[in-house]
């Protein structure tokens, strides 16, 4: 029943959850700048709009333009249905699901490349060498960064790698080493959701724009979806960072539930905060660092190796 | 009877090539009869070969040779059989799919001897497979060298194919050479040329070294392995479609059966072999796919690919000798499985990548990716059937790649508890999956997507000779990715045999069933997504893509695949060579110029060919023993004579009767 419930609770936390994130980051950079900011619900408000808006297709593309935000939505969530996002086992949890986890990812961007690609589009193109540019190295960083978790935890699955029931001795080589993940995780992050410093999504210029210029076709529902699949992507991979920040596998299950949200808020939060204080990278930087957090992991793996 | 099913399987192949050869030049008939000859051998050795992988035992058979000294020993094993599928299957189907490619009638001077040699090709990997004896081996192992040069040389009138022809047939040499010597030692070392599994007592481990060494350079030449892969590109690009990808589908890969087939011969399995292998294999999927990104040809990155999936074969075949090495039966299935499904894997959605770019060839007439675009507005079935091998290739969920790299990665991760630095190697897989997946893009956006960059001439859609081979790789794709289950028996009975040993079964190892569940609710929500789509789509307004309100905008504003693959390529500079011609602009209106950019093959550029052209200028100094003249040779050979003669008396007595 417990279970039942927990999974209930982390599908309703996936669906519902995501857009409220990229209204936290727009808050905290609102209140560092000294404005009062759109408000805290104001992606939903958003995706609620473009829902009943009707669609434009360019006359040159295919079915490929118009099912890649879906696709991409689509493979996101059952990426989501694999991390945890509390105290509990994910919804799905097998060996090996943490493979899964990075591939899916990766469809959904190949998609939504291939989609830029079929409008025809030289602003769409740039938009989308940029996003298969960094992709080649986050990706890797990210797996370092689970081969650190997986050679802490001992086990081939991201619920019994992130929370629940191990109960890893964590020593201070194991706690360097998750702190260098952690960093190399939050590079990541920033980077797959086109968070500065890495992307503005603030940019009103095509030119310079990476993930908003891969989407710069789509309209109605297919935007929303987009807009909805990033936010999703964002709370995915904030529950991963979270879970390597914060042990949640101590104390009362409720209180870890409670924990849960805020930690989420906090992740988005801190995401705001790097956007208020930082300027955006050169272009050409964006790659270095990539590999810088490639090699934090690299380095966290190493330091288990002893 | 399974073996002499396989027998007639190969025979037909034979047969079929026969039958090409005669026929009107400018008629069809001939053609056909040899395609269904082929065809229907394909599905007697299938037959033979899943017979034999679903549980029928082991079947040999002895008899005398070609030579009084020799023997013909052949023997169906598991092993045989898991390579004979991919080489009936593809065999079949591309054979199939040269009725449209290939027509004789629009090819009369090359279609009969294409056909011909096809045939030999095929019937010479059947008995590669089924050979337990070196001269059996070596025999058809020339066999299929030799009808390879020839398949790639077809159209001999090219310059183009003529150099990738000899180049191949170079390496294709260098191959077969180091065979004798590794099967010259292994004769000396058992006595006898059947290949039985030496005891320690009769091989030191110098000589096992030498053998594994030489095994290693004779099928790592054949399989594509960096940095022995120079020959392949070029072979693979200046073959007929049909033709590379029978090439790359299964004559790449008796180089790997090669290897699996000697390897149980050698007694020790230390662990720098396996460690070995896998270095080799981790710089082949790295420096495949690397190269693969700066290509402009179609086929010729394709090719590469190959390069970049041996590495990932390699991969797994190197954990499973490690596993051997350090006793963890857990990593020899692990990494066997990987292996062996991702040579059929492999051969599936490379064949079907390969004749969909032959579809694309035939259709626009060129290869050069840059001059084509848009071409799933006119192709729609063909850039939908390329597009789900770009997903199957960069092992993307819910597709048959993605089911073999899983099992190599499940390996990988599984040694963190006794050899964790390998678990690297997961890290450079995983690499190597995004540098795929960003070819790929590169590629099916470039050709299929966006608007036409050319004029081309009227492009239609194939026929269904194109279409029907390619539809049943595809339906293979889609079958080993969501019903993953199904392969669990083949590759648990291939891989006992192979380690002779009884090992785990896979399904406990991985997540199998959860897989297909999770790979079956992909593509359910994927479909689900699609339809959505079409609902989307059908109350859409059209509209010119968004240019940023310029409206004059034309296709040759589009991005091009040089330029998507330039920041990439700009990242990782240092591990290429890159040669680049830049326009030289001057005054204040500058004239038209034109940019250049090219990813040479360094193995090919800057060692073989200066290190070629070195020793060439050496050797011309021998060039005054070739005086042209009969009499010269007849003195050489009478010297050489005199010197053998010289070198048998016993050079003592020798001595005593001069002084």
């Amino acid at each position: 029943m417990n279970t039942l419930i927990s999974i209930a609770f982390q599908i309703l936390l996936l669906v519902l959850l995501p857009p409220l994130l990229p209204g936290v980051i727009n808050k905290t950079k609102a209140w560092f700048a000294g404005r009062v900011g759109p408000p805290l619900f104001q992606t939903y408000y958003d995706l609620l709009r473009l829902m009943r808006k009707g669609v434009v297709l360019s006359s040159t593309t295919t079915w490929v333009f118009s099912a890649a935000p879906l696709i991409s939505l689509a493979s996101v969530l059952l990426a989501g249905l694999l991390v945890p996002l509390g105290p509990t086992a994910a919804p799905v949890h097998f060996t090996g699901d943490l493979i899964l986890f990075a591939y899916l990812l990766a469809l959904g961007r190949f998609f939504t490349i291939l989609a830029a690609l079929d409008t025809g589009s030289s602003f769409e193109g740039m938009g989308a060498a940029r996003e298969l540019t960094f992709a080649s190295f986050s990706e890797p960083a990210l797996f370092l960064a689970l081969l650190v978790l997986v050679k802490l935890s001992g086990t081939l699955s991201l619920s019994t790698m992130l929370a629940p029931a191990t109960h890893v001795a964590i020593d201070s080589t194991a706690a360097a080493a998750l702190v260098l993940t952690a960093f190399g995780l939050f590079v990541v992050l920033l980077a797959e959701t086109s968070r500065l410093p890495i992307d503005d999504p603030n940019t009103h210029l095509e030119l310079t724009m990476i993930h908003e210029v891969l989407v710069l076709d789509n309209s109605g529902p297919l935007l929303a979806a987009q807009i909805y699949g990033s936010a999703v992507k964002l709370l995915v991979l904030g529950a991963l960072l979270l879970h390597v920040l914060l042990p949640l596998n101590q104390g009362w299950i409720w209180e870890n539930w409670a924990m849960t949200i805020p930690g989420l808020l906090a992740v988005a939060g801190v995401i705001g905060v790097v956007e208020s204080i930082m300027a955006r990278l050169q272009l050409r930087l964006v790659p270095t660092l990539l590999v810088a957090a490639c090699l934090l992991n690299g380095f966290g793996f190493l330091l288990l190796l002893r | 009877m399974w073996l002499t099913m396989t027998l007639l399987g190969a025979g037909g192949f034979a047969a079929s090539g026969l039958i090409g050869m005669v026929g009107n030049r400018r008629r069809n008939w001939g053609h056909w009869l040899s395609v269904l000859v082929a065809v229907l051998a394909a599905l007697c050795g299938l037959t033979a070969a899943m017979a034999i992988l679903l549980g029928a035992p082991v079947e040999s058979l002895a008899g005398p040779g070609p030579a009084p000294v020799m023997t013909t020993n052949l023997r169906l094993d598991p092993l045989a059989a898991f390579f004979l599928v991919p080489i009936f299957l593809i065999g079949g189907l591309c054979s199939l799919y040269g009725i449209g490619y290939w027509k004789q009638s629009h090819h009369p001077r090359t279609g009969r001897k294409l056909r011909f040699w096809y045939g030999i090709l095929i019937s010479s990997m059947a008995m590669i497979t089924l050979s337990n004896n070196g001269i059996c081996f070596l025999f058809a192992w020339e066999l299929m060298a030799i009808s390879t040069f020839f398949l790639i040389a077809t159209e001999d009138f090219k310059p183009d194919s003529r150099q990738a022809a000899w180049v191949y047939l170079a390496a294709a040499h260098i191959s077969t050479l180091l065979l004798f010597a590794f099967f010259a030692l292994l004769r000396m070392a058992s006595g006898s040329f059947l290949l039985r599994p030496l005891s320690p007592e009769q091989a030191g481990m110098g000589l096992q070294t030498a053998l594994f060494l030489l095994a290693l350079g004779a099928f790592g030449v054949k399989a594509g392995m960096v940095p022995l892969h120079f020959w392949l590109p070029e072979a693979h690009a200046n073959a007929p479609s049909h033709v590379s990808a029978t090439l790359s589908g299964t004559t790449i890969k008796m180089g790997i059966f090669g290897l699996l087939r000697v390897l149980p011969l050698l007694p020790a399995r230390p662990l720098g072999w396996g460690i070995l292998v896998m270095t080799l294999g981790a710089l082949s999927a790295f420096l495949g796919v690397l190269w693969a990104i700066g290509q402009h040809d179609l086929k010729k990155l394709l090719a590469y690919h190959s390069v970049e999936n041996i590495g990932i074969i390699l991969l797994g075949l190197g954990l499973a000798l490690i596993g051997e090495a350090k006793h963890q039966p857990i990593w020899i299935i692990l990494g066997m499985a990987g292996c062996l499904l991702h040579v059929w894997n492999h051969g599936l959605f490379k064949s079907l990548l390969f004749l969909s770019a032959g579809s694309v060839i035939h259709a626009a007439g060129t290869r050069k990716i840059d001059r084509l675009g848009g071409l799933a507005q006119s192709m729609p079935l063909t850039s939908n059937l390329f597009l789900l091998g770009a997903i199957a290739i960069c092992g993307l969920p819910p597709l048959n790649g993605f089911v073999s790299e899983l099992f190599i990665y499940v390996g990988l991760l599984r040694t963190m508890t006794v050899l964790p630095i390998l678990a690297l190697a997961a890290g450079v897989l995983a690499m190597v999956g995004a540098l795929a997946a960003a070819c790929f893009t590169k590629v099916c956006g470039a050709v299929f997507l966006g608007t036409a960059r050319t004029k081309l001439r009227r492009v239609r859609e194939a026929g269904p000779a194109f279409w029907l081979p390619m539809m049943i790789l595809a339906g293979g794709c889609l079958l080993i990715g969501m019903a993953p289950t199904l392969v669990a028996t083949p590759l648990n009975r291939t891989t006992s045999a192979w380690a002779h040993r009884g090992l785990p079964a896979l399904v406990a190892l991985t997540p199998l069933t959860a897989l297909t569940i999770m790979n079956l609710s992909l593509a359910a929500v994927l479909l689900v997504a699609f339809l959505l789509r079409r609902f989307l789509a059908r109350q859409a307004r059209t509209q010119p893509t968004w240019n940023c309100g310029y409206a004059g905008s034309s296709s040759r504003m589009q991005y091009t695949a040089s330029s998507l693959a330039q920041m990439l390529l700009g990242t990782l500079r240092p591990l290429l060579r890159m040669r680049r011609r830049e326009p030289r602009l001057s005054g204040l209106f500058a004239g038209p110029g034109q940019f250049h950019s090219h990813v040479d093959d360094p193995v090919l550029k800057n060692v073989l060919e200066p290190g070629w052209r070195r020793l060439r200028s050496v050797l011309a100094n021998g060039r005054v023993f070739q005086r042209g003249n009969v009499q010269s040779y007849l003195f050489y050979m009478l010297l050489m004579l005199l010197f053998l003669l010289l070198i048998t008396l016993p050079l003592g007595a020798l001595w005593k009767i001069l002084f």
